[in-house]
């Protein structure tokens, strides 16, 4: 018993290593979305193309699609980065809408003027409100919404094949049988 | 050719260790005087080693050799020479090295000096810093070699990070690697006394003045640190409670138990085990405070290059050493000698709650920094803790034990009487129960609660202050008043305890404006225009750009009235072309009675964002942090200290409370 | 990461304080609430800094969120929930108290209690409280020290 106590700090320290290098390879900064399984937030953006429909989460929420919502803006470049993986998603058949957050609606045109667009429609959110709302950190971020409007996933930062193949891939096929069934 | 010199340096530097560690076991095992000796060359000679390998590093950043990385990395041609200098531990590698050469230096003093040391136990000793010193170098050799080289050399380095071009780089890290660095010669101590299985007065007695040289650096670092970071980061907060604080802040909170824990088992012989355990967890926590602000694990606004794979060497080198020194805790400490018996109302008694306290203290600080990482890890849920959790944690748990502090050194050893002890204490109780009462019928009227929380802090600090005091008078007293030769005789150390105490007393003071007084105004002023804050009126006269150095800056100037008295004050905004930094330089105008500060943001349509504040007594921390380390000093200078003396007086003066 | 990295560094590099003249609001009894809260919220764009503090374009964006909700009459509560609705706990710089928690709020003063009890009942007697005696090893530690102080 005596002993015990005093091989005690050894044990508390052999602890908190294991939690250290459990914490070692991890990102600190990388954030839980709060949204994670609730309903799509409201909002309703000004289309960034203008004379197109705006964005409104309740038509987004409503047409029983999984789709991805993709924040992004033309400041940002690591959003230069995954675009590639955008257009080809979209070539693929995947819904990608767009939120241009905090940014100059001429300057988000200019920007997927440059490159081919691939979302479905372009909210325009220059004050970031609609950012907030969605708990956005930083951009590029993108959310996985299922048909009935609910917030699945969030993953920040850019996506590409890994990212694809391993977390939003896998996510979004299992939102689409959830939606068939 | 410096560079490969300095590398050369360091890989001798590592034999010697390895030699100083060998030669010190061996001399322990033989008792042997040769091999002891050749430990202490070794110590020694690896300390002149490093020493020269650190040389050469600075020499490389003082005459701009671009060819080795780190130099190119962290100077620019245009980096005035003092913080090219500095910039040598400005970041990882350099102020690994620095860690080095302090842990060398220390090593190499342990060798030198211990005379008055048992001999197998010196060469221990001596021994197990040179294991310490293996450990350190071989980080320093594998993962963070400062002397690469780069291929081909560029023309132009790119800059230091602007917000450490600033004379508190050039103090700060060296005075807090001392601080954290200086504890390994308790850590050494304590493992050496459990290998040994014998701790005893003499063992303290040995051990205090490294305990207290490490405690006073750390002391320093700190506050210097706090100061820095008040007037670069342009927030005008004294403690923001980040991570990389925290990390300065353990050790100093345990290092500071184990300084008065220290003093009962020297002077009593009573906690044993509890000394020895504080001596291995203070060093470690330096250790882990230095893995935490390099691995990343933590997010801190400390810039500091991030690198899992050193993370994970640092992690081994904890696990081996404090891990080692643990297991040898728990496997001799249970058959050492349990010390000597004390009554409740005793000094021992006094110095054991002092402990219980900062340790109390050190858990808050140590679970506000890790818990956040043990719940993401189990459950992924991610939370931040921050001031107001500290501050409503730390605060009510400092100020019963600070009320305590003028009572332990009134306390006579083994036992006494409460009776007795508060008559002793009469005179600086009654003043601080003024103080209270009246400064909270002041406040109270003013600012409600706030104004009552007030009155406890500075009745609180008074309490510190003449509580401290009053034992130099009792001292004095003798049947015919004061005696200039009671004066005259008191021992160094004494002055030290009491200036150590009533310097938390004046920091107490500073603590309190701070939280309950401080004031701050956002305002944008055109020149010409003015605004006010605290009663003072400031106006600013003129704001344009002006060119430093290696920077260009945006200059304002201010004009502070107050009662009449005017008084300039220029505040900036520096860009430094090189990196694309800015940063603050924020204007300070600081008399006794507080700081005014003023931080310039933007312009918008003419007008500049000014960020006043005003900062009752926010020096005192300061000072108060400054009288603290002070006060250790003077026990430092204490020349039965030095004299490495064990403690066992012949005829023990009863009637002396000190 | 890397635009979360390039936030950091600007971040840092330009946190002179964040508050904006123009984001104050006029009644001073609400922007003292307002400033008060947001030293309780944490940036999420930062490194480690409260949305009061941070010169961050989305710690703007929240303050002035903030602001909007006062103003809306929300009480100090509501704007933090929600602000937490949008962001989870991490923005809370005071965690809220949960089984998650509760070692933060109860640990050390559970371990001073428990540590003061064993304080208070441990084994006493000033009987026993006796210097031991003094080995021969000590005398000739004190002969050996003495002689070195008188040499100085």
């Amino acid at each position: 018993m005596k002993r015990a106590v005093f091989l005690a700090p050894l044990g508390l320290l052999l602890l908190l290593l294991l939690a250290f290098a459990m914490g070692l390879g991890r990102d600190p900064k990388e954030l839980p979305s709060a949204l994670v399984g609730q309903p799509l937030p409201a909002f309703a953006l000004d289309a960034l193309e203008p004379g197109s429909a705006p964005l409104a989460s309740a038509a987004l929420a409503k047409d029983g699609e999984p789709k991805l919502i993709n924040v992004f803006a033309s400041w940002c470049t690591s959003c230069r980065a995954e675009h590639g993986k955008l257009v080809q998603l979209a070539a693929e058949g995947v819904p990608i809408y767009g939120i241009d957050w905090k940014d100059e609606p001429a300057a988000g045109r200019a920007y997927l003027a440059e490159r081919s667009n691939p979302f479905r429609a372009v909210g325009s959110d220059p004050s970031g409100r609609a950012g907030v709302e969605l708990g956005v950190t930083g951009t590029p971020e993108t959310f996985l919404i299922d048909g009935k409007g609910v917030v699945r996933m969030r993953h920040a930062g850019p996506i590409d094949e890994q990212v694809w193949q391993t977390k939003l891939g896998p996510m979004l096929e299992q939102l689409r049988a959830e939606a068939r069934a | 050719m410096g560079a490969e010199i300095g590398h050369f340096a360091l890989i001798l530097a590592l034999l010697l260790a390895i030699a100083q560690a060998g030669f010190g076991a061996l001399g322990h095992r033989r008792l042997d005087p040769a091999l002891m000796a050749a430990a202490n060359v070794s110590a020694i000679a690896q300390a002149g080693f490093v020493a020269l390998a650190f040389g050469l590093l600075m020499q490389a950043f003082a005459v701009h050799d671009f060819s080795v990385a780190l130099v190119a990395s962290h100077s620019h041609s245009l980096q005035p020479f003092a913080y090219r200098l500095a910039a040598t531990w400005g970041n990882h590698e350099g102020s690994m090295l620095l860690w080095v050469l302090i842990l060398s230096g220390f090593s190499a003093m342990v060798a030198a000096g211990g005379k008055t040391m048992r001999p197998g136990f010196h060469s221990l000793v001596v021994a197990v810093l040179g294991l310490l010193a293996i450990a350190f170098l071989a980080f320093l050799l594998f993962t963070s070699n400062p002397f690469a080289r780069l291929f081909p050399a560029p023309l132009e380095g790119s800059e230091l990070n602007p917000l450490l071009q600033d004379p508190g780089l050039v103090f700060h890290p060296p005075l807090l690697y001392v601080g954290y660095v200086g504890f390994s010669v308790a850590f050494a101590f304590a493992t050496a006394a459990l290998i040994e299985g014998r701790v005893d007065a003499a063992w303290a007695r040995w051990v205090r003045p490294w305990i207290l040289a490490a405690w006073v650096a750390l002391t320093l670092g700190i506050t210097l640190g706090s100061f820095w970071a008040y007037y670069e980061l342009g927030w005008g907060g004294w403690w923001f409670w980040d991570p990389v604080e925290n990390a300065a802040l353990l050790p100093w909170l345990l290092g500071t138990a184990l300084l008065h824990s220290a003093l009962v088992l020297e002077k009593r012989g009573a906690l044993i085990s509890w000394t020895i355990l504080l001596a291995i967890l203070t060093f470690s926590m330096s250790m882990v405070g230095t893995f935490l602000v390099r691995s990343g694990v933590l997010t801190s606004v400390h810039a500091f290059a991030v690198d899992p794979e050193r993370g994970i060497f640092i992690l081994m080198l904890i696990a081996v050493s404090t891990g080692g020194a643990l297991a040898l805790f728990g496997w001799r400490a249970p058959t050492m000698r349990s010390g000597a018996m004390f009554s409740a109302i005793s000094r021992e008694s006094a110095l054991t709650l002092n402990n219980l306290f900062l340790m109390a203290a050190t858990l808050v600080v140590f679970l506000g920094t890790f818990w956040p990482l043990v719940i993401d890890l189990v459950t992924g849920n991610k939370i931040s803790v921050g001031p107001p959790y500290y501050n409503r944690i730390f605060a009510p748990m400092m100020i019963p034990f600070l009320a305590l502090v003028p009572f332990g050194p009134m306390l006579r050893w083994k036992s006494d009487e409460w009776r007795a002890v508060a008559s002793r204490l009469k005179a600086p109780l009654l003043l601080a129960g003024l103080v209270l009462l009246a400064a909270a019928a002041a406040s109270f009227a003013t600012f409600g609660w706030r104004g009552l929380g007030a009155a406890l802090g500075f009745a609180l600090a008074v309490w510190l202050v003449a509580g401290s005091f009053a034992l130099l008078l009792r001292r004095w007293r003798s049947e015919s008043g004061l005696s200039a030769r009671l004066v005259r005789t008191t021992p160094l150390s004494t002055w030290g305890m009491v200036a150590g105490h009533a310097g938390i007393g004046v920091m107490v003071a500073g603590i309190t404006a701070m939280a309950v007084f401080a004031t701050s105004e956002v305002v944008a002023l055109a020149p010409g225009e003015n605004a006010s804050i605290s009663g003072r009126t400031v106006t600013l006269q003129s704001a344009g750009v002006v060119q430093g150095p290696n920077y260009q800056a945006l200059q304002a100037r201010f004009l502070i009235e107050h009662n009449g008295k005017p008084r300039t004050l220029v505040s900036e905004r520096r860009l430094y072309p090189a990196s694309g930094n800015t940063t603050t330089e924020a204007g300070i105008a600081a008399s006794i009675s507080g700081i005014t500060y003023i931080a310039i943001g933007d312009e918008t349509n003419g007008r500049l964002a000014v960020h006043l504040y005003r900062h009752p007594l926010v020096g005192w921390i300061w000072v108060g942090a400054l009288i603290v380390a002070f006060g250790g000093a003077l026990a430092l200078a204490d020349r039965r200290f030095r004299a490495g003396l064990p403690a066992i007086s012949a005829a023990p003066r009863v009637a002396l409370p000190a | 990461m890397k635009h979360r990295l390039v936030f950091a560094a600007l971040l840092l590099a330009t946190a002179a304080g964040a508050v904006e003249p123009g984001e104050q609001l006029a009644d001073p009894a609400l922007e003292t609430r307002a400033r008060a809260i947001s030293t309780e919220l944490r940036c999420v764009q930062c490194q480690n800094q409260t949305i009061d503090e941070s010169n961050a374009p989305l710690a703007r964006d929240l303050r002035v969120i903030v602001r909007e909700r006062l103003l809306a009459g929300d009480s100090d509560e509501e704007v933090v929930a929600f602000v937490q609705a949008r962001y989870g706990d991490f923005v809370l710089l005071k965690p809220p108290f949960s089984a998650e928690t509760a070692i933060l709020w109860i640990g050390p003063f559970a371990v001073l209690a428990l540590a003061g009890y064993w304080l208070a009942r441990r084994p006493r007697s000033a009987a026993a409280a006796e210097p031991q005696p003094l080995t021969a090893e000590d005398e000739a530690q004190v002969d050996a020290a003495l002689g070195h102080v008188r040499k100085d």
